[in-house]
């Protein structure tokens, strides 16, 4: 492949006497990794980015629940003024949607195994992958800046006319997004590339790893989807700058026109959040079954099938806005047309399952807790779709709690379960499998805690967004915090867990699950070149061959 | 903890008091869609623990890596989820109709009009109130729209949720079934003090409603009494305190204690670093154009509307009487 050049850094074969070369000693220095084209080490780089945002997203979240302890009648009197809850509330949306769940699997995840998965050196188009990177990292730097000039406090959906008379940084914020998007689309555009000119000899679309189906469909909505974005932030700038009066009632614009606008990158970006994560649960049931993944085809179509249909039903965050009948009406159709290829992942997720021998170690239990945790996300949508519950439910915490099911309960556990998985590969470091269950446990009690109460208070009517609440909220709202806290405690376990394996951990082998897919066929950490010849591709879901040698701990593929 | 699940606030786990003719239906999708969601949440848990118990990887224990494909139990776990999601839909849109579809004859039109952070109801005789009384079993109709920005009219105990975005007349009807007291939240983010943009809504009997309209449309006689009515309907009292004690709350300045004093100003062509009296001018030219000449410490507060058209002379005049009534009072705590 010619796009594929590396002139910064030496070819990677030279073998010092009894030092194993791999990706992370294969050079040092902060340039060498400020300037990498290494695909490893720019996923790295993300995974330490996106953990960071999530570090400060998870904090805001934890202020918001400490602030909900106490209905706060008396707002003058309580720990958050009416206006810094608003703004906290904002920047945890818009830290933890624009910074941490959008780049979170595809970016670093995604980043450090589609070309191992492929088999290949590298990405389509090393550059741009770090280009990509410095672009998240200015997006990022444009986010900092509007929360330390505390007042961004629109919502993180910049609802005008809201947005265009608010006194907070809304330009910056919105140039922030516009960076990140193009952060995303580099990164969508570079994968596509990838997976369509450089899979190996012998892999067909349908002897793809179903993950990279998922980061497939997934790069398709962000190069689709996300421009629409672009153009929003840019037309909301020049809304508030300019004056243009497309979005401002006041100049004969029409604020619906945004949500519109909005929604229709915004609903799609639902599912360029869960759909990796539906790649990772396929390559996790899969490999702790130590058997084939059930419906390979269906799972790969329903990952197409949510990607096409993710783009048509943008207008169900709108019922109650005040569209034409029909088209509310449709949209609620659509909506219902979603929820079947998830309903097809999850009961092939289980058949997986079935006459298997299931491993029940820290990335598989993090993957049932998705599938618990998802499958209540998914069915509460049912509520939300349906167009005369909705009237009741939206904006409700109802929504909040939906939301968080799937996001946090799917795209988070996933992620978790993904990094403990792939963590020995990345790392060459094996964790405490014990410290990793017990956070998962926590994760998972803490989670339902938080979230589950959340449902009732929606349908008792509690409005999301609100600083203060009526006296007979207060129960099930304290709940919530003592499940949030709990929560927080669980993903700090695994922090540790992992931090302490990079310094304690034994030595990962090649291969310590026993995965089909060519990932596990180079060493741990992988080399600087992945693979010093190319690797033979066979079915990445065949495991008649693979079996367990206890003298190294690993698995190894018979001959 | 029972006890509060219990309390009578709610009427059952789920859900508010039923208070419209559209309660019972939403409440029983809802509940339908409960049961359905259970149906599929309890036999996938449950085959998830049982598979992971029974086929757990253990010594002795070699599972089969033969079960990778199924067409009849894949179509069937296909086309069943299909019929009950669009029966969910189909339901969920006869609902929808029955709010959507124009409401029956006779119906009682009370304007709503949202803003930043106040209702305020027009009645068909001209009467205006801060809260919602609508007459119990007759349909009413909502008028709704927006002074600033968007608001939310969201009536839990009816069911009834219905956007307000500015530029634009709202419409949502409802006919309250039971007598009592509900909450009307705004449900759309509008910015600093949306969660305390809240009223009451009262469903009344056709004799109580109707002296409850005859009851607002009376100005009030006297002069200061008058003003403290207009300060409790036009939604002074969301931002400006007005009480006895010195408690300033809300982010306007307080009205206590202030009247003839002298007020520092920052802000406006003609103001800067100026200084003027508490008077009926003062007060006059901060309602009709607030941002002519804008108290000092309140720079930020900058989101008070002109009143231009909605209030009268002679109500302004009333307004600064009631004021000027409560200069005995112990100046406001500073802020």
């Amino acid at each position: 492949m010619s796009v594929v050049t590396n002139p910064v850094t030496m070819p990677a074969t030279h073998p010092e006497a009894g030092k194993e070369d791999n990706y992370l000693t294969h050079s040092s220095g902060f340039l060498s990794w400020a300037l990498t084209l290494d695909h490893k080490r720019i996923g790295m780089m993300y995974l330490v980015g996106v953990m960071s945002a999530f570090a400060l997203g998870g904090v805001l979240a934890l202020m918001i629940r400490l602030h909900l302890w106490t209905p706060n009648l008396e707002p003058n009197q309580a720990w958050l003024l009416n206006k810094t809850y608003n703004q906290v509330f904002t920047l945890h949306g818009a830290v933890m949607v624009f910074l941490f769940i959008i780049p979170s699997i595809p970016a670093a995840l995604g980043n450090f195994l589609l070309p191992i998965m492929l088999g290949t050196k590298d990405v389509a188009f090393p550059r741009l992958n770090l280009g990509s990177f410095y672009l998240w990292i200015a997006g990022a730097i444009f986010f900092l800046f509007s929360l330390f000039a505390t007042g961004l406090d629109t919502g993180w959906t910049f609802y005008t006319p809201y947005s265009i008379e608010s006194q907070g940084p809304v330009i910056a914020a919105t140039l922030g997004v516009f960076i990140l998007g193009f952060s995303s689309i580099f990164t969508g555009l570079n994968f596509i590339v990838t997976i369509n000119t450089m899979r190996p000899p012998g892999m067909t679309w349908f002897r793809m790893p179903l993950f990279l189906w998922a980061v497939y469909s997934t790069s398709i909505i962000q190069v689709l989807a996300t421009p629409v974005l672009g153009i929003t932030m840019l037309l909301l700038a020049a809304e508030k700058l300019l004056g243009i009066g497309i979005f401002d009632s006041r100049l004969n614009g029409d604020p619906i026109a945004f949500q519109h606008f909005f929604w229709f990158y915004s609903h799609p970006a639902v599912y360029i959040m869960i759909l990796p994560a539906m790649g990772i649960i396929s390559e996790l049931m899969s490999v702790h079954s130590h058997k084939g993944i059930f419906g390979y085809r269906m799972i790969a179509y329903s990952s197409v099938a949510i990607a096409l249909f993710g783009f048509l039903v943008w207008g169900h965050h709108m019922f109650t806005s005040g569209m034409a009948d029909v088209t509310t009406i449709v949209f609620s159709a659509l909506t219902f047309t979603v929820s079947i290829p998830s309903a097809i992942k999850v009961f092939n997720w289980i058949g997986t399952m079935y006459q298997g021998t299931v491993s029940l170690n820290t990335p598989m239990v993090y993957a049932l807790a998705f599938i618990f945790l998802f499958t209540i996300g998914g069915l509460t949508g049912l509520f939300l779709g349906a167009l005369s519950t909705d009237m009741h439910l939206h904006a409700t915490y109802f929504v909040i709690a939906h939301f968080h099911y799937v996001m946090m309960g799917g795209t988070l556990i996933a992620f978790l379960g993904g990094l403990f998985h792939w963590w020995p590969k990345m790392t060459g470091k094996m964790f405490n499998d014990f410290g990793g269950i017990l956070s998962a446990a926590i994760v998972f009690v803490g989670f339902n805690l938080t979230f589950l109460p959340q449902f009732v208070l929606g349908t008792r009517g509690m409005p999301r967004r609100y600083a203060s609440y009526k006296p007979e909220f207060q129960l099930l709202h304290q709940l919530s915090t003592i499940g949030a806290l709990m929560l927080g405690v669980g993903l700090l376990v695994a922090l540790l867990v992992l931090l302490h394996s990079l310094f304690y951990g034994s030595k990962a082998p090649k291969n310590p699950w026993g995965g089909a897919t060519l990932e596990w066929e180079c060493s741990s950490p992988p080399p600087h070149d992945n693979f010093s010849s190319a690797p033979t591709v066979g079915d990445p879901y065949d495991f008649s061959k693979i079996e367990y040698d206890p003298k190294t701990g690993s698995y190894f593929k018979k001959k | 903890m029972i006890p509060t699940f219990l309390a009578d606030i709610n009427d059952t786990f789920w859900f508010p008091k039923q208070a419209s003719t559209f309660a019972h239906d939403v409440d029983w999708l809802y509940n339908a869609i409960v049961y359905i969601s259970v149906a599929f949440f309890v036999p996938i848990v449950a085959a998830m623990i049982y598979f992971t118990v029974k086929y757990r990887e253990r010594p002795g224990y070699k599972g089969s890596i033969e079960a990778l494909h199924n067409t009849t139990i894949e179509v069937l776990w296909s086309v069943i989820p299909t019929f009950i999601a669009g029966w969910i839909f189909w339901q969920g849109l006869l609902g929808y109709l029955d709010m959507q579809s124009p409401p029956p004859a006779g119906t009682e039109d009370i304007k709503v009009i949202a803003k930043k952070w106040s209702w305020n109801f027009k009645y068909p005789n001209g009467a205006e109130s801060p809260d919602l009384h609508v007459p119990i079993g007759r349909p009413s109709k909502m008028i709704m729209r927006s002074e600033d920005v968007n608001h939310g009219f969201y009536v839990p105990a009816f069911r009834v949720k219905r956007d307000i975005i500015p530029g634009r007349f709202h419409y949502s009807w409802f006919t309250p079934t039971l007598e009592g007291t509900y909450d009307l939240f705004c449900s759309e983010y509008c910015g600093d003090n949306h969660s305390t943009m809240n009223a009451k809504v009262y469903v009344e009997s056709e004799e109580a409603y109707a002296k409850f309209l005859a009851e607002a449309i009376k100005e009030p006689e006297d002069i200061v009494e008058r003003g403290k009515w207009l300060y409790e309907r036009k939604g002074c009292k969301t931002c400006h305190y007005a009480g006895k004690e010195g408690s300033a709350a809300g982010p306007g300045p307080s009205y206590n204690g202030s009247w003839g004093k002298p007020v520092p100003l920052v802000k406006g062509a003609d103001a800067s670093g100026k200084e003027t009296l508490f008077d009926e001018e003062y007060v006059l030219n901060s309602i009709m154009d607030p941002d002519r000449q804008r108290r000092k410490g309140y720079e930020g507060a900058g989101n008070m509307q002109s009143y231009k058209g909605q209030l009268k002379i002679e109500q302004v005049e009333a307004l600064a009487a009631f004021m000027k009534s409560l200069e005995s009072e112990t100046p406001p705590a500073k802020k």
